[in-house]
């Protein structure tokens, strides 16, 4: 019952993470957006997207429920294991300073460049350079939240529990997007894009083996054990890194 | 067909990204963990074991000088 309780808290708080690091990203992109080429076809550009990702989610949700559980373990499990290490490896390069830290000032100044170069074309009083940038940037962000909410919840046997997750993220960064109008450059991004992929990645070990036919000792309590182990794991990595790094440095010293 | 295109080339970069061969290592690792479990193996310690070796092999070649 505790471990059942703890997982769902797990679940709660991996949508939640997973769903700001995007939702902090498309915040970026509708601002630069909005301030450029004005609040109106942005903002409708953000209600299309919404209006499309809902038709997803209510597509794909239930469609995901009628799939045996192993078999969704194992798929989800398989892809959130590539997904995740992904995430993983680069939030370790970056940690381990061998990758450039992504820096939402810098996003925001690119955008709002581009988007104040572009020129001008309207439709129906709607300026189509603000509304695409706007849909595309909510869309593909909000996919990567559909995604993560769907795989996580279908798996868990929770998606309103996922989505709980998921919608106290939107109301967090869109509150704070609406009161700073600026991008969130505060919110420690490379350290919640770090969580996530150890999130990412726990659940894939833990559900692709399940899926697989294998079983946990102690069922979901050994969940805490996988992620104890993804973290040791990673925090080796990066400072194996870190440690190759310097002593490149030094090489390289000595050899000028 | 472009946007069939597009869209198929957005979830490749959104799953698998840039090192393809760490997905081909997942799906393989899982693929003996299956055939562990049939045949009667406790599994529980291979995926753990794969991600370690996926993930060394993946920063490898990342950091490759």
């Amino acid at each position: 019952m505790l471990a059942g309780g703890m997982s769902a808290v797990f679940l709660v708080l991996s949508a939640f993470l997973a769903s700001a690091v995007e939702m902090v990203e498309a915040l970026t992109i509708v601002l630069a957006s909005g301030l450029a080429r004005g609040w109106r076809s942005s903002l409708v550009g953000v209600a299309a997207a919404v209006v499309a990702l809902a038709a997803i989610v209510a597509a794909l949700g239930p469609a995901l429920t009628v799939i045996p559980l192993d078999t969704l373990r194992l798929v989800v499990g398989a892809f959130l294991l590539v997904f995740g290490l992904q995430w993983l490896r680069k939030a370790i390069l970056r940690a381990a300073g061998l990758k450039a830290i992504h820096d939402e000032e810098e996003a925001f100044a690119r955008e709002l460049a581009a988007a104040r170069a572009a020129g001008q074309e309207q439709h129906a009083g709607i300026d189509a350079y603000g509304f695409t940038l706007s849909f595309k940037g909510v869309l593909l962000e909000g996919l990567e939240v559909a995604f993560i909410v769907i795989t996580f919840g279908s798996t868990q046997g929770s998606i309103p529990l996922a989505a709980v997750g998921a919608a106290a993220a939107l109301v967090l960064v869109a509150g704070v997007g609406v009161a700073v109008r600026a991008p969130l450059a505060r919110v420690p991004e490379n350290t919640l894009k770090f969580a996530v992929g150890v999130m990412l990645t726990t659940f894939g070990i833990f559900w692709s083996t399940e899926g697989a036919g294998g079983s946990w000792p102690g069922s979901d309590a050994a969940l805490f054990g996988v992620l104890a182990f993804v973290i040791a794991l990673s925090a080796l990595f990066v400072a194996v890194l870190r440690r190759r790094k310097r002593e490149r440095f030094v090489t390289a010293d000595v050899r000028a | 067909m472009k946007y069939v295109v597009s869209f198929g080339r957005f979830w490749w970069d959104f799953v698998v990204g840039d090192d393809w061969r760490a997905a081909v290592g997942v799906v393989l690792a899982i693929g003996a963990t299956a055939a562990l479990a049939a045949g009667g193996v406790a599994v529980w310690w291979t995926m753990p074991l794969a991600v370690a070796l996926v993930l060394y092999m993946t920063l490898r070649r990342a950091t490759a000088p």
